[in-house]
């Protein structure tokens, strides 16, 4: 297991590396600089600015100083907001995201894979087409067209919940978090039927039901344990998904948080922001897939032993 | 759909060949012929759209303004008198070319790339895939958004970004693909006729292929048409005059407490599309006997 952890941990490292330096040379290389817009600068107030910002070096120094800054943490200056430092921003936007992406995912996971282990137990029958069908229609209806839909539906007609904010009025959390879970809902419970369905004819749970357990501890003791692996594994590319979501439904919903950080800084183009932000965002996904995978080989000792041999 | 069964014999001994058989099963499965007739439908208006649209694409009629569904526009106006239904036809045009040909570019480089690296094994494959590894772990969407904010938003990149982002589970299905058929004796024959490792990717690893590309590709193009709406949505992707289905759901998305219709319409239009793309894929995965075609 340890073998398997130090393995994916080196693993990411290139990744991070790959993403930081692409992301840095990318944004440097941007046609127009932060500094030239609309208004002439003094010559003399631009040299300090650019001093402040670094960018009177060549480009090389420039990177191995922001790695230098990266490493004790510094995201640096924003170049939109003067005197706010990326890293406030992050620190800002951060929590909201955080907690919206939290209440995303366990909508996502309590209703998906309940459904999908449902569907699993009677396959080819109602109690499988009727979850099989909405979880279609999670999929094929996008959080840009579920989020509008919602509001229209709960907010503007039935004036039950809340159309916009975060944490203003009761309820408001309400519609973002299913806005942003549903279409995770709807992949969760095809990959916890698929799963089940698979472990559910095999030996083991042959042997279970022989010895006489009832079938709901064949189910919840045996077949679960099996049957969510590749629900597990999807985690970590549904917390990125779950992030980039965020874009579209902070926008819909109005909602302060990193992902309308980020679109406004795109707009801005307030690109030490740009560049903060994904570097966040990058490590947080990368660490994420780590856990997951490591989350995964811990329930599926084959997965380890995969990386026991190389 | 369960193995196929030979219910006529008569059928059985006149042989059918593979895609014939394929053809046979996919058209017992309703929700896929649904699919590819919703599909065809959409793909011949949006072909014909300059010839069949009821109104001008930058025809406005202020005094109009914004009308519910009627006799003279079938699914309304927006504030400006424009016609809904034409509008959601030309945006149909860019929506589909975005899925279509970034889903190409996917498919060209995925293909090629798991082809070679299948191919020729050893350490050329191990560099390859760990290059594929590392991209998986990538935040894309991230990266998208990032391109469109340096480059501009031009078409010609979010065809490219969009289709350099969904080639790695295309490399990697091909890869396996490839890995199993070239143990096998018509690919010795072939190599033992001289025949360049192009030529035999070309004339008998990707044809031998096909099923799980199509299948694959089937199912990638939905993604590709919903990373498009997304980009347009947050005003990142096509931009004005052009119009997507993304866009005019963002349009729509603003004014749907008055004019509910500018939101519903747009949005039929693309869930229809997913909903067609994912039951063709889904039938096609069972037609042609395809397992884990995505992971």
């Amino acid at each position: 297991m340890w073998r398997f952890i130090g393995f994916r941990v080196l693993q990411s490292i290139p990744v991070l590396l790959v993403v930081i330096t692409v992301t840095f040379f990318l944004v440097r290389i941007a046609p127009g600089g932060p500094f030239s817009s609309e208004k002439a600068v003094i010559p003399e107030v631009k040299a300090a600015l650019e001093a402040q910002y670094r960018l009177n070096l060549p480009m090389f120094e420039q990177y191995t100083a922001y790695l230098g800054d990266l490493a004790q943490g510094d995201l640096g200056p924003s170049f939109k907001y003067p005197g706010r430092s990326v890293n406030e921003l992050i620190a800002a936007g951060f929590p909201v995201t955080a907690e919206l992406g939290l209440y995303a995912l366990l909508v996502a996971i309590s209703i998906g894979a309940v459904a999908g282990v449902i569907a699993s137990l009677r396959p080819n029958t109602a109690q499988d087409y009727i979850p099989m069908s909405v979880a279609m229609i999670g999929i094929c209806v996008p959080s840009l067209l579920m989020g509008p839909i919602l509001i229209l539906v709960f907010g503007i007609y039935l004036e039950w919940l809340p159309v916009s904010g975060w944490g203003d009025m009761p309820g408001d959390k309400i519609l973002p978090a299913i806005t942003l879970g549903s279409t995770y809902a709807a992949y969760i419970a095809r990959l916890s039927r698929a799963g089940m369905l698979e472990v559910m004819s095999q030996d083991y749970i042959r042997t279970a039901r022989a010895k006489g357990l009832p079938e709901w501890r064949v189910v919840v003791g045996h077949a679960l344990r099996g049957g969510l692996i590749p629900v597990v594994a999807f985690l970590g590319p549904a917390f990125a998904g779950l992030l980039s979501g965020s874009f579209v439904v902070e926008t819909i919903f109005q909602i302060p948080g990193l992902g309308r950080f980020y679109v406004q800084a795109a707009f801005n183009r307030d690109y030490t922001m740009i560049l903060g932000a994904t570097v966040f965002l990058a490590t947080l996904i990368v660490v994420f897939n780590l856990l997951s995978d490591i989350l995964a080989a811990w329930m599926n000792p084959r997965l380890r032993s995969q990386y026991g041999e190389r | 759909m369960s193995a196929p069964q030979i219910t006529d014999i008569a059928q059985a001994e006149q042989g059918t060949s593979l895609w014939r058989d394929a053809w046979l099963r996919l058209r017992r499965n309703r929700l896929a012929v649904c699919g590819l007739a919703v599909l065809a439908f959409f793909i011949l208006v949006a072909l014909l759209t300059p010839w069949i649209a009821p109104y001008g694409y930058a025809q406005q009629q202020l005094a109009v303004g914004a009308t519910p569904p009627s006799a003279a526009h079938w699914l309304g106006t927006d504030i400006f008198g424009r016609d809904l239904l034409t509008q959601i036809m030309y945006g149909g045009r860019v929506s589909l070319a975005v899925g279509f040909i970034a889903t190409a570019v996917a498919l060209l480089i995925g293909v090629t790339w798991g082809a070679v690296a299948g191919y020729a094994g050893g350490k050329v494959d191990a560099v390859m895939m760990r290059l594929v590894d590392i991209l998986y772990a990538l935040p894309f969407m991230i990266f998208i958004v990032l391109l469109m904010v340096v480059f501009g938003r031009n078409m010609l990149l979010l065809f490219l970004a969009i289709g350099a982002v969904e080639w790695l589970t295309m490399a990697r299905i091909m890869r396996s693909q490839v890995q199993s058929l070239r143990q096998q004796e018509f690919v010795e024959a072939a190599i033992s006729l001289g025949l360049s490792p192009a030529t035999i990717i070309r004339r008998h690893l990707v044809p031998n292929a096909l099923g799980p590309i199509i299948v694959y590709t089937t199912l990638t193009i939905p993604s590709v048409m919903l990373l498009e709406a997304f980009l347009s949505f947050l005003g990142l992707g096509v931009q004005p005059p052009q119009t997507s289905w993304g866009l005019l759901i963002s349009y729509g998305a603003e004014s749907m407490e008055e004019y509910p219709w500018l939101l519903i319409f747009p949005g039929l239009a693309l869930t229809l599309t997913l909903f067609s793309l994912n039951f063709l894929g889904d039938g096609l995965r069972d037609a042609l006997d395809v397992r884990g075609a995505k992971d």
